[in-house]
């Protein structure tokens, strides 16, 4: 798969294969191709080249069956600052089909439970990305995507994401993050994918990635 | 001797459809922003106020040219609008995460445009007290005013929104917007235009309703052809 911004390539002649059920850590310095990667994969963007598919179904030519289910957590929040948490939360439910008493129990999830009627421009960078993953929830992605899941939160915010993690594995959600947050996502994470400059450089177990963490961070 | 009778009731499906759904997000949106609404109602009626200044002091100018100056003042407010339905949907990629659920492309822009028709048929019939005040253009017709100030703003809504989506990721929105927009909707601002003047003036030739069957065939162009290329312009 390939990717280009202009005149640079994002992602150039990688391939990979994610086992389903796992979570994988994405590695590697800004710029190496992680957010690029994600959202090929959550079918934001098209690759230039190459194809990518997730449980049979093509990211290009099957977009929508993708979307059905894939769920990303992004840079941006995706949400609405003049709506209040649950008014958020109900648009994405009833854009979902799914019934709104499902509101109050993912805010609770995250924490917000007690903000809910808040507008979100109220809202802390920490707390939109709780609701963020209240968002992501709703969505009962079997494929989640996560970009920069800790940014923005603090150090109880960082165990609410580990929970996250571990209730959509516990539901048998793939779960492919992108993290600078290299030891901590080690410890979660089955395996970690390294990239550098679009390319791929490391590929195993998240364990064993720590011990050149350093030496790819620098 | 009896029998077993089992009455079976499935649950109703309350979860509303995909029109439906993005249609209560834009009306709960413009809920919230109602504030925005007042002050491009000022801004209209300030248009409506400087048109008058440069006809000058004739009141008959004045009421022969009001409708012209009533859907200037609109379309010029319309811009505002419109631009800013987009970008509530761009500032925190909104539209991008409803896309991903995945949401309905084409329940999101009629969702919209129908929001943005609402708005405009509202602004619309909130600056016709000033013309009457500035202008001298009072009618007797008001109901028919207003569907004719409604048929207007479906002719501007529905284009409007779809340039309004082309044009929300661009530096230079608010001058592409008008520069896109305008040109198109000339037929339909002409017969909106025509249509409000037979309505205030009067109409002796019978005219009105072959205007009007004009501005609805315009709208009904726009309406499907606008909701047919909504999904490509905000794929690319």
């Amino acid at each position: 798969m390939a990717r280009r911004y202009g005149p640079r390539w994002a992602l150039s002649g990688l391939t990979l294969d994610l086992p389903a059920a796992t979570a994988v850590m994405l590695a590697g310095k800004n710029g190496a191709g992680k957010s690029t990667l994600l959202r090929i994969l959550a079918t934001a963007i098209k690759p230039d080249r190459g194809t990518a598919s997730i449980d049979g179904f093509d990211v290009v030519r099957d977009r929508e069956d993708v979307r059905k289910i894939t769920a990303l957590l992004a840079h941006q929040t995706y949400l609405y600052e003049s709506l209040t948490a649950r008014e958020n939360l109900a648009v994405v439910a009833d854009h979902l089909r799914r019934p709104r008493t499902r509101v109050g129990p993912a805010l609770e999830q995250v924490g917000l439970a007690s903000r809910a009627d808040d507008p979100v421009a109220e809202f802390s960078a920490g707390m939109r990305k709780r609701l963020s993953f209240a968002r992501l929830l709703l969505q009962e992605p079997r494929l989640a995507l996560l970009d920069e899941p800790y940014g923005a939160l603090d150090p109880p915010g960082f165990d609410l994401v580990d929970e996250v993690i571990a209730s959509l594995r516990r539901g048998g959600a793939t779960v492919v993050m992108a993290t600078h947050h290299w030891e901590r996502a080690a410890h979660i994470c089955d395996s970690a994918v390294v990239l550098d400059e679009g390319r791929l450089i490391w590929q195993g177990a998240a364990a064993d990635s720590l011990a050149h963490e350093p030496r790819w961070a620098s | 001797m009896s029998a077993d009778v089992k009455v079976l009731v499935a649950p109703r499906d309350t979860t509303p459809n995909a029109l439906t759904a993005a249609l209560r997000k834009e009306l709960l949106l413009q809920w919230r922003t109602r504030g925005q609404l007042m002050a491009v109602f000022v801004f209209g009626a300030a248009a409506l106020l400087l048109f008058s200044f440069a006809i000058g002091p004739s009141a008959v100018a004045l009421r022969t040219f009001s409708a012209g100056f009533l859907w200037l003042g609109l379309l010029l407010s319309s811009t505002l609008t419109l631009a800013e339905s987009f970008h509530i949907e761009t500032e925190h990629n909104a539209l991008e995460g409803l896309l991903l659920l995945p949401a309905d492309a084409r329940a999101l822009y009629y969702a919209k445009a129908i929001a943005n028709w609402l708005q405009l048929t509202l602004l619309g019939a909130a600056l016709v007290p000033i013309m009457v005040v500035l202008y001298d253009a009072g009618t007797s017709r008001l109901p028919l005013l207003l569907a004719v100030i409604a048929l207007g703003a479906a002719g501007l809504s529905a284009p409007g929104t779809l340039y309004a989506a082309m044009t929300a990721r661009l530096q230079a929105k608010q001058t592409l917007l008008p520069l896109l927009l305008f040109p198109l909707i000339v037929p339909a601002l002409l017969a909106a235009v025509k249509a409000t003047s037979l309505v205030i003036l009067g109409d002796p030739m019978g005219e009105l309703r072959s205007w009007l069957g004009l501005l609805a065939a315009f709208d009904l162009i726009y309406w499907s052809l606008c909701g047919l290329l909504y999904g490509r312009v905000i794929d690319s």
